[in-house]
């Protein structure tokens, strides 16, 4: 019988190299983690010869190492350096090209797509990132054609986590670890002695017609246990957490003497909100050759830390490195929630790692809310 | 682009290597375009056939380190419609302002067998400390792409776009993956203004900051107290800002600071 959503079987070790074959038969790009430059990188991968085997990470507040594992786990890292945004949403995108034909000028759209993508190793929170980019860019009316193509037609194997990396804290954000609805294919990976197998479930229809494909055999009891403990286990290794008032906090500390402690710190380098899975923030360059017979249009990633981001006429509105954390930090957690119905962080802890300096969001809400106590006993001190 | 006149490009020479000069003609496939869109009526690097003046745009070299560079920068800002530095030694000195940080006399009397004939300056200073610059392009040695966008964006009469913000967009952008982060390497990146097209991070070494401070005062010092956190003493530290763009205000303060 053919499985249908919701369908759980167990796929061996070997089984892993037929789904992705699987996949590349039906046309899919496969992007999985891979080793590259000291970190996970989500790039293609051909088998599961590319995926990281042995390899864990240990991330920190500015501090991000690869380690060999006890086990030959593929997927027992946390996160790769960036996300799945850089395939949904590239760093650079030609929007048209337009060429001097006669007296006037022809134009042709962007690029072409690509293949359709299968995101192999889609964690919870990244889920919920991606889930959030498809508010940002499918909200009626406003359609990124690109990004709406891509996603439509991307296959999603999520992952579960059964462990949490120090900078993770999707637990508080509400986000993970246990892998929410809206992927195609979950996979619990678990190593017991020399058996290296998955928990494979069907979450669409896609999936569970790849999944019949593989006529694998019906999960043991012993199984289906073992892996609905590794979302817990990995909740129970969160050190940080996000505080559930953080709309409330921030839009009380939109005058704090934080903001200038904090630019004391900030190197306004942007780093931060390119790593973030959610943000989502781009401009816009034209070109021409220096013939002035050919003209493109191409969109770049942008960030609010960056100097010509809020320049309008006579100059930037942001000038100080505080405004431009104030700015970052609200948006995410604030204002994010007036603008899309949720808060813009997922608990992933990127920026945490990849911030040079180690600038910790968790904590700078924490200190803010700090504050806000301490103010609010000195007023009651004062009645 | 009006068809009458094609502007005319001066390319002149300080005190610099003439590295970025090298650029120009480094376009190759471009350089033909360049000659069509353009009659270069002074380069002597390139021919030596002088065009004279004015000149619609001049393109400017080098750094001031002479009293007759003084006087001859005057004139050129005279022939010059445009005038564009190129590069780190006319945008802030370059490598040879290391002596302003020293006693020039010193370094004359050792260095010649002769000093009596030489005149120099105290100090090597931007060409900006002389006279109007209409546009800077950074770099040690500048990035001829960014020269070619600054060429194309001027004879088709639009802003260039040549980036201000920092280095580490160009790693994101690019998916390089920080080394300050991932292997413990310090870098000048977050506090440099992005252009060269991430040659270094992206051969997983920090930035050595040819660039250039990141415009709106970078924040020098908090990048330095995490250098210093991550092991490196007050004179390496000091070292990472006195090169290419030593006598850039922002580096020049920053590295003052580690002065024992
Ligand atoms: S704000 Fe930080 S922790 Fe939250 S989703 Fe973005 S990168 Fe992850
Ligand atoms: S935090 Fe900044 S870069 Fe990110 S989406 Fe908001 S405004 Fe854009
Ligand atoms: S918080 Fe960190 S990553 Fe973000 S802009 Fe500031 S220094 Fe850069
Ligand atoms: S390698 Fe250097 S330039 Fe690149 S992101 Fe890291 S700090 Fe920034």
């Amino acid at each position: 019988m053919a499985p249908s959503i919701g369908a759980k079987v167990v796929l061996l070790r070997e089984d892993l190299d037929r789904l992705i074959a699987e996949l590349r038969e039906r046309g899919y790009v496969v992007i999985g983690p891979t080793l590259g430059e000291g970190a996970i990188l989500y790039e293609e991968v051909t088998s599961s010869g590319d995926l990281p085997a042995g390899w864990s990470d240990v991330a920190e507040a500015a501090a991000y190492r690869l380690q060999e594992g006890a086990d030959r786990r593929l997927f027992g890292y946390s996160l790769a350096a960036q996300g799945w945004k850089r395939h949904l949403y590239p760093p650079r995108q030609r929007l048209f090209l337009a060429e001097r034909a006669g007296r006037g000028f022809r134009l042709s759209s962007g690029e072409a797509d690509g293949a359709p993508m299968a995101l192999l190793g889609v964690r919870a929170c990244e889920l919920a990132a991606i889930q959030i980019q498809d508010r940002v860019f499918t909200k009626e009316g406003f359609t990124e054609p690109g990004y709406a193509g891509r996603r439509r037609a991307a296959f999603i194997v999520a992952v579960e986590c059964g462990r949490a990396a120090a900078t993770c804290f999707c637990a508080s954000a509400g986000t993970g670890p246990a892998v929410g609805p809206g992927y195609d294919l979950l996979l619990n990976e678990m190593i017991d002695g020399d058996a290296h197998r998955f928990l494979a479930t069907a979450g669409s229809d896609n999936g569970a017609a790849i999944l019949g494909g593989l006529s694998c055999r019906p999960p043991t009891a012993a199984e289906l246990s073992s892996a609905a403990a590794q979302p817990a286990a990995a909740a129970a290794q969160q050190q940080r957490r996000i505080s559930a008032d953080a709309a409330g906090v921030l839009t009380r500390a939109a005058e704090s003497p934080h903001w200038e402690a904090v630019s004391k710190r900030c190197l306004t380098c942007g780093n931060c909100t390119m790593v973030c899975p959610t943000c989502f923030c781009t401009t816009v360059e034209d070109i021409t050759d220096l013939s002035g017979d050919i003209a493109e249009r191409w969109r770049q990633w942008d960030s609010c830390f960056t100097i010509d981001y809020s320049y309008i006429h006579g100059g930037s509105v942001r000038q100080s490195g505080a405004a431009r954390y104030r700015q970052w930090i609200t948006h995410k957690l604030a204002s994010w929630h007036r603008q899309f119905g949720s808060s813009g962080c997922v608990g992933c802890g990127r920026c945490i790692a990849w911030c040079p300096v180690g600038i910790d969001i968790t904590a700078e809400l924490h200190a803010l809310e700090q504050a806000e106590q301490v103010s609010k006993g000195g007023d009651n001190g004062a009645d | 682009m009006a068809e009458t006149r094609r502007p005319k490009l001066a390319v002149w020479k300080f005190s610099s290597c003439d590295g970025c000069q090298l650029s120009l003609l480094d376009c190759e496939l471009e350089l033909l375009a360049v000659a069509e869109a353009v009659e270069i009526a002074y380069f002597l690097e390139a021919t030596r056939t002088v065009g004279k003046g004015p000149y619609d745009l001049s393109l400017v070299e080098g750094s001031i380190t002479t009293p007759h560079d003084v006087q001859r920068i005057g004139e050129v800002r005279r022939q010059s419609k445009l005038l564009v530095t190129i590069g780190a030694c006319a945008t802030a000195g370059g490598i040879q302002a290391l002596r302003n940080f020293k006693d020039i006399k010193g370094f004359i009397d050792r260095v010649y067998a002769h000093p009596e004939y030489i005149e120099a300056l105290a100090t090597s200073t931007a060409i900006a400390d002389h006279v109007t610059v209409d546009f800077e392009l950074r770099g040690c040695p500048i990035n001829k792409n960014q020269l070619l966008e600054l060429l194309s964006a001027l004879l088709n009469r639009r802003k260039p776009n040549i980036p201000t913000y920092a280095e580490c967009i160009e790693c994101k952008t690019r998916g390089t993956v920080c080394v300050m982060v991932a292997k413990g390497e310090p870098c000048l990146g977050p506090v440099v203004q992005a252009g060269c097209g991430n040659l270094c991070p992206a051969q997983g070494r920090g930035c050595y900051g040819c660039f250039g401070p990141l415009g709106n005062l970078p924040n020098t010092a908090a990048l330095t107290a995490q250098f210093a956190a991550m092991g490196m003493d007050r004179r390496d530290i000091q070292r990472r800002f006195r090169s290419f763009n030593a006598n850039a205000q922002a580096f020049r303060k920053e590295s003052e600071a580690y002065d024992d």
